[in-house]
């Protein structure tokens, strides 16, 4: 209701008829909701039971931890969890404080063109797709590619590699592309916090003989920090995501050993295979963890900062 | 802003110099995929297998896009994408400000039931396969409004379209109703023209995510006849017989040049085309993501 709605004869049809018209504007919206969002989430329940495609999420008979059972003992399961985790330790390594980094350079150059140039070239990877960007480099990572030239010219490998059918190298391959396509776009945030900070701040520091790294680390980076403490929690609720578009294309019978995370692992025993009880019990398992991790960085980060998402 | 600063220091400190050099290495690293596969792209087949082709064609052709413009099974797939872009973007856009506004209105009733209700969808879902299993039974499967109706609504653009809708003065809508119109013509005669800045943002985000993604073709139809383009390139990359066979239609539809090329400078060629709409828009929107970006996350 109105704050001001002092007069009752103002509680007329066209009152009403307002009412009505914000209402029929914002119900499509909830029925997608409903449709798109709760109705998935009520079909979490084919995850306690015997799937039938023929009756439906209601239908099917009730199966308990079965396939709770079924996913703890599967011998894929520690291959998969290692490599899913280990992708993204590497990310929050690297790539968390990639855009960070990226930031305070891009905000400490002199020529405001040269910025504007880094700047607009760094979104460049965000606006390839993952095919077409994971395409090229397969390309540059094949044996005979450039990136085996650079090496070879770097004295850190004889020969030509072929690096995308090597499991050993996969993780940091597949975090240091990760980090080329998103560090641009990742630093968006991070400059418009560092650009928004009061300028009369490093003027007084500069007085006061500060040099520059010393005013990056105490002026800079504490500015900042709130929005570095939110991407973290994120970053870290998200440790079983890999997502499937950038994993599948550079995956290949030959490094899948490093590069079947629980993503493309649920994909295939649920496309492919068709188990989709099994598939949706990982599933869940999975937005269990996260909603927990989210919860829990959450609240180590009011605790420790002060700062967090909610 | 700093520049005035440094300027009262004078010269180029070393920490400068090193900022710029590496600098120019990261802007190296971050334009030259584009560059290789625009390279490639103009480089003849037969020569490009030799290798070394990395900073400027050996030997330039048009060929590979020849045979990309005259090849079916691409161009169909542009179609789709096409058609999924534009058809998706004007439906989730003019979609997803309607809702945005009626959740702005100040007197909306059940506000309080209504955005919990919207932002727990943010934190939890169904996951992959009963998501699937609706579409199936919605009988959106295999059929091109797969694309445009799932993704009519997105909770992050609404959090977005709401906050700068919110900034507008309450004035207009007041005066607006003295004249008698209804909260639908303010919508779509007010408020929509002034929302421009940010609807621009949530257009070049859903515009190119629809032109980028593979997965839903991948998931959710079966029919070539519905595949995108980025589709038909990840199986151009991940599947040897499937470029086997546009090589050989390269061949077929460029008779003059069918010794010269291969499957592998027409896969350049495709991906060229396919990458450069977009990267050659995106500079100019530079300042509409960016705000949209900012939005987003100090709201969220």
């Amino acid at each position: 209701m109105g704050a001001k709605s002092g007069k009752i004869h103002t509680w007329n049809r066209d009152r009403i008829k307002g009412q009505l018209e914000i209402q029929s504007m914002v119900w499509p919206g909830l029925i997608f909701l409903f449709i798109f969002s709760y109705i998935p989430m009520y079909g979490i329940i084919i995850a306690f039971k015997d799937f039938n495609i023929m009756s439906g999420f209601a239908g099917g008979d009730f199966a308990g931890l079965k396939y709770f059972r079924q996913f703890l003992t599967d011998p894929q399961l520690p291959l998969v969890l290692k490599n899913t985790v280990m992708i993204n330790l590497l990310g929050l390594l690297i790539g968390f404080p990639a855009p960070v980094l990226l930031a305070v350079l891009i905000t400490e150059l002199r020529g405001k063109k040269f910025r504007k140039l880094a700047q607009t070239v760094s979104y460049l990877p965000h606006f390839l797709s993952w095919v077409i960007f994971g395409g090229i480099m397969l390309e540059l990572l094949a044996s005979g590619g450039i990136v085996n030239k650079l090496l070879n010219m770097l004295h850190l490998a004889d020969g030509s590699l072929n690096l995308m059918a090597d499991p050993g190298k996969f993780y940091l391959i597949f975090t240091v592309i990760s980090v080329i396509k998103s560090i641009g776009y990742g630093s968006i945030l991070y400059i418009s916090a560092i650009t928004s900070v009061d300028q009369d701040m490093y003027e007084a520091a500069y007085i006061d003989g500060a040099n520059r790294l010393q005013k990056i680390a105490y002026i800079t980076i504490p500015a900042i920090m709130g929005t570095i403490v939110i991407m973290l929690i994120f970053q870290i609720s998200n440790i079983l995501n890999t997502g499937f578009e950038q994993v599948l294309i550079l995956q290949n019978s030959l490094n899948i050993s490093a590069s079947e995370t629980i993503d493309t692992y649920v994909y295939k025993i649920g496309m492919t295979q068709q188990r989709y009880s099994y598939a949706t019990a990982v599933g869940l398992f999975k937005s269990i963890i996260a909603v927990i991790l989210l919860w829990l960085a959450n609240k180590s980060s009011n605790k420790i900062t002060g700062k967090g998402l909610f | 802003m700093r520049v005035e600063e440094e300027r009262k220091v004078g010269g180029l400190k070393p920490f400068d110099i090193i900022n710029i050099i590496i600098m120019i290495v990261f802007i190296i690293i971050m334009a030259y995929p584009l560059w290789f596969i625009i390279v490639g792209a103009f480089n003849e087949g037969k020569d490009y297998m030799r290798g070394g082709v990395y900073l400027w064609p050996r030997v330039w052709t048009m060929d590979n896009f020849k045979a990309v413009f005259r090849d079916r099974s691409i161009i169909g797939a542009f179609a789709v994408t096409v058609a999924k872009c534009a058809v998706g973007t004007v439906t989730s856009v003019l979609f997803t400000c309607l809702v945005s506004y009626g959740l702005c209105r100040p007197n909306l009733k059940f506000r309080k039931i209504y955005i919990p209700f919207i932002m727990f969808t943010m934190f939890f879902g169904g996951g992959l396969i009963p998501y699937f299993l609706l579409i199936r039974s919605l009988h959106l499967y295999n059929t091109f409004w797969v694309y445009i109706i799932p993704s009519l609504f997105n909770v992050w653009n609404m959090i977005i379209i709401q906050s700068f809708m919110r900034e507008l003065p309450e004035a207009l809508n007041e005066s607006a109703k003295m004249d008698g119109a209804g909260e639908y013509r303010i919508f779509l005669q007010i408020i929509l023209p002034l929302s421009k800045p940010v609807i621009a943002a949530i257009a070049l985000f859903t515009i190119v995510g629809h032109w980028n993604s593979y997965f839903d073709s991948m998931m959710y139809t079966a029919d070539v006849s519905l595949q995108t383009i980025q589709l038909y390139l990840k199986k151009v990359i991940t599947d040897p017989s499937v470029a086997a066979g546009m090589g050989a239609t390269a061949a077929r539809v460029v008779p003059d040049a069918a010794a010269k090329i291969t499957a592998q400078s027409v896969k350049l060629a495709a991906m060229a085309v396919t990458a450069l709409p977009v990267v050659a828009i995106y500079p100019f929107l530079q300042k509409y993501f960016v705000k949209g970006m900012t939005i987003g996350a100090v709201k969220g």
